[in-house]
């Protein structure tokens, strides 16, 4: 038997939408280690329900803990920065984000590609879903003495986004957020910029969805899990609402709408799958320390990731969600409320239902991370709920974001290779197909959709 | 007869199973070998096949068929007990100083372990699911003391060369003709006139019988290294399912156990796998956590269980850490607790953290069937029922006496059901596993 993937080629396939990705990041980086020379105010925030257009209004420079924890991950530098957290006393128990951030602090602060990070002159907590970011953020206000402002964002625990939420959180903006930013920056909020900000941020934003919405073709062209993490990157971190977003996005769906065309399977680091045998929902973020390996379990055998709950945390475009120029705050305020993390546990669930019905998957594969709460509780009880609700039976592992002892290359393998082959046993009997259609008449999961 | 082949290569031991066109067992093979993963296929696969053979023969035996088949396994571990005795002298006597004087000293053990065979690795110690190297090495350990203070040599000296030498030995594949094994056997039993005939005739048609491998799939921990075409190997997970399933077709439930990891797996109707969950990269509470316990306390595996069971007031433990399962020993043997009291609780800490592996899976259902290594151990199997009934309610809890092979029977069926001949890669593919 061939592998699914056409490999043993002499280079690696790339389409001209990775190179710009990785200039855009490299960029990023650059553009931190000039901050301090260029005077942009540094301002450190989270990725889910980030409020960049804002921050970009006021011309500040974004800081993203997790991203630098991600990267030096994918660089293999996270275990020493780990280790060195926790020398100074963390517990291994402790998120291990926290820690690979703390450690390279501890180590000069010199971020992944090598340049420096300048340090906070704000600490903008603007989602508070996650209990952990505030300690975290406490760390860091003990350690630089800097502003900080905190937006607290309701649980949405009905799973419905309400006008007095909003309101809430308007308000917060309106009374912390934004004068903070005018303190840090010494400059008044300009309300047109921040606009103009927002209509890029749609456009860029109607074109990942369009990205996204293509892995329901067959073959699906993109892997909207292991190649979604790329894709996400410039859009949930510093780049929405710039023209480099809205060219990036515009050329990758060019890409990917040709690749559909031609009927083609998504590029993996071995090549093109060219033999697409399972289609999963994926639920969870990656392993960052392994994540080549990781993935090529996956394509290995010829399974795709059609969609994936991690590439909603920074904005649930493919279900709707767009940012809206005419209520600039009132969009900022739906877009930190309806954070994939903030949503109870049923929502979660249906949302994964609804991927795996949308997307015609042929399974879900639920990674828990041991650091991410904000993921990882419930997740049984979510696994349950969604074979229930699609009769698909869904697979389950586990290891960590960034810290490397806890992934086991064998034992996810066989756990993987385990469940995809469960899967052709009963695809193998079809009369043990999952009754999807049975499902199709339930009420989809309200999300605050604005219309312009 | 057309035969598929299934071999689980498992993180302790290493077994093949052969079933016919109507899906019965004709024949299985075990090795506990730690040569590498080919050697441990050939052996295994090698005694399935003589096992099928010899079960050929055993149909046209009548009442001799218990006394030539035990005599006949006898001969063959004698073969390798000669392979172990060669290899011993030459170890021997390559060591400087005291060569001369070891290699007859351990010339003489092997001698007397020769002479004692028929007792030693009758079919009731095979029964007991003990190993060449189990049965030999405690009787050489035994002899040994006696011997090194015959000769004046150092105990250790005597010992360091059968450990040198066992590896060796388990790892060769003894080449000799089925039929030369089984004539020898037919002479040991002691039969005579017509008797002697008749059987050395039916073991004459065994050896004529053409074994064809027509199928054959691999699956276990080490799967991954099996000289098979990818097409070849399915998941332990799997083949555990539908193993136990063909074993006892009313399982839905299999909790196997083995010596590297947990699985709780639930199986529908057919046997096929529907959900399942299993350890993460952490052994804690698998079979080598109770390896470790066994050495910590210097007691054979097989005596655990039976020592826990006395116990009458089990320990409070909270971890299966096997890392620091002798930390856990020592501390709380410190504070006084009785061994089989520290043992018992160790057992109920391996099965709560399997019951927390079977919620995950969806619960207990009606029948669970106990595999692997652990599934042997009667403290293990006792806690099981306790907690169970504690949890679920009435459960029937099966433990097959040959669960051993419960993976291997799947990848044989998986074999027989999943890869029509036709479709079979060239066998020159399989260089492991050609008949």
């Amino acid at each position: 038997m061939t592998k699914p993937v056409a490999s043993g080629t002499a280079s690696v396939e790339k389409e001209p939408s990775m190179q710009a990705q990785k200039e855009l990041l490299a960029g990023y980086f650059a553009g931190l280690a000039r901050a301090r020379e260029e005077r942009r105010p540094v301002v450190y925030t989270f990725v889910p329900g980030n409020l960049v257009e804002l921050m970009t209004a006021f011309d500040v420079a974004p800081v993203y803990p997790e991203v630098n924890a991600l990267q030096s991950a994918m660089r293999q530098r996270s275990s020493g920065f780990i280790r060195e957290a926790e020398r100074s006393g963390h517990s291994e128990d402790v998120c291990s984000y926290v820690k690979c951030d703390l450690g390279m602090l501890a180590k000069g602060n010199v971020g992944p590609t090598g340049e420096s990070i300048p340090p906070p002159d704000l600490l903008l907590l603007s989602f508070t879903g996650c209990f952990t970011f505030m300690k975290w953020f406490e760390l860091l206000r003990e350690e630089y003495k800097c502003e900080v402002a905190m937006l607290h964002v309701p649980y949405v625990g009905d799973g419905v986004v309400t006008d007095a939420m909003r309101a809430y959180v308007v308000e917060q903006l309106q009374r912390e957020v934004i004068p903070k930013l005018e303190k840090v920056t010494g400059r008044r909020l300009d309300l047109d910029r921040l606009r103009e900000l927002l209509v890029r941020s749609r456009r860029a934003e109607e074109d990942l969805a369009a990205v996204f919405r293509a892995a329901r073709h067959r073959p699906s062209p993109i892997d909207a899990y292991f190649g979604g993490v790329y894709y996400i990157g410039p859009i949930f971190t510093s780049f929405r609402g710039s023209e480099d977003a809205c060219r990036y996005y515009a050329q990758l769906r060019g890409e990917v709408e040709a690749r559909m065309a031609a009927g083609h399977g998504p590029i993996t680091p071995d090549g093109t799958l060219t033999e697409e045998k399972y289609r999963l929902v994926i639920e969870g973020p990656p392993n960052w320390t392994s994540f080549r390996d990781f993935w090529k379990i996956f394509y290995d055998e010829g399974a795709v990731a059609v969609a994936s709950t991690y590439t909603q945390v920074g904005g649930s475009y493919e279900r709707g969600f767009r940012h809206d120029p005419s209520r600039p705050l009132e969009s900022l305020a739906d877009y930190c409320l309806s954070c994939y993390t903030n949503l109870p546990l049923p929502q979660r669930s249906q949302i994964l239902a609804d991927m795996v019905r949308d997307y015609e998957a042929d399974g879900f594969v639920i990674h828990s991370v041991k650091s991410c709460n904000s993921f990882s509780a419930g997740q049984l009880h979510m696994l349950r709920e969604v074979e229930r609700l699609t009769g698909v039976p869904g697979g389950f592992i586990e290891s960590d974001l960034v810290d490397a002892r806890y992934y086991g290359q064998a034992n996810i393998k066989n756990r993987v290779e385990s469940y995809l082959q469960m899967l052709g046993a009963r695809r193998a009997d079809a009369s043990l197909r999952a009754p999807v259609a049975a499902v199709a008449d339930r009420p989809r999961y309200h999300l605050p959709v604005v219309t312009p | 007869m057309k035969l598929h082949l299934g071999v689980d290569l498992g993180s302790t031991t290493s077994k093949a199973v052969l079933v016919d066109a109507d899906e019965r067992v004709v024949g299985r093979g075990i090795t506990n070998t730690r040569a590498n993963y080919d050697v441990a296929v050939e052996i295994a696969r090698r005694e399935a096949l003589t096992d099928a053979r010899l079960a050929q023969a055993v149909t046209l035996l009548g009442a001799d068929a218990g006394s030539v088949t035990e005599a006949f396994w006898i001969t063959a571990d004698l073969l390798r007990l000669e392979a172990l005795r060669r290899i011993c002298r030459g170890a021997a006597s390559a060591l400087p100083g005291e060569g001369p004087r070891l290699a007859p000293a351990v010339d003489v053990i092997l001698a007397r372990i020769v002479d004692e065979a028929g007792s030693l690795f009758s079919a009731a110690a095979r029964g007991r699911g003990s190993f060449f190297r189990d049965i030999v090495g405690a009787r050489f350990h035994a002899l040994a003391e006696e011997a090194s203070t015959r000769a004046g040599l150092d105990f250790e000296l005597v010992l360091g060369v059968y450990d040198r030498a066992i590896l060796e030995a388990e790892n060769q594949v003894i080449d000799a003709p089925f039929l030369d094994i089984f004539v020898a056997a037919v002479d040991r039993v002691g039969l005579e006139g017509a008797r002697k005939d008749g059987a050395v005739a039916a073991g004459r048609a065994a050896a004529r019988v053409e074994l064809e491998l027509v199928g054959f799939v691999g699956t276990g921990y080490g799967r991954a290294r099996l000289p098979f075409p990818r097409d070849c190997i399915r998941s332990e997970i799997l083949c555990h399912g539908l193993g136990a399933h063909a074993m006892l077709p009313r399982t839905r439930t299999v909790l196997d156990i083995g010596g590297q990891d947990t699985k709780a797996i639930q199986v529908d109707e057919r046997g096929l796998v529907t959900s399942f969950q299993m350890n993460d990269r952490c052994a804690a509470g698998c079979g080598r956590y109770l390896g470790y316990i066994a050495d910590e306390l210097s007691l054979g595996l097989h005596e655990l269980g039976p020592l826990a069971l006395r116990s009458k007031r089990p320990s409070k433990i909270t971890s299966t850490c096997t890392v620091f399962a002798g930390t856990e020993i020592r501390d709380l043997m410190s504070v006084g607790e009785k061994r089989e009291d520290v043992l018992s609780g160790l057992h109920r800490a391996i099965i709560t953290r399997a019951m927390s592996l079977l919620a995950r899976s969806g619960g207990v259902f009606d029948e669970l069937t106990f595999t692997g290594g652990v599934a042997r151990n009667p403290a293990a199997v006792a806690a099981l029922h306790e907690m169970v009934a504690a949890h679920y309610g009435p459960r029937v809890i099966n433990v097959h006496h040959d669960s051993i092979y419960t993976g291997a029977l799947g990848a044989a069926l998986f074999a027989h059901r999943g890869v029509p001949a036709d479709d079979l890669p060239d066998a020159k593919e399989c260089h492991g596993c050609s008949a």
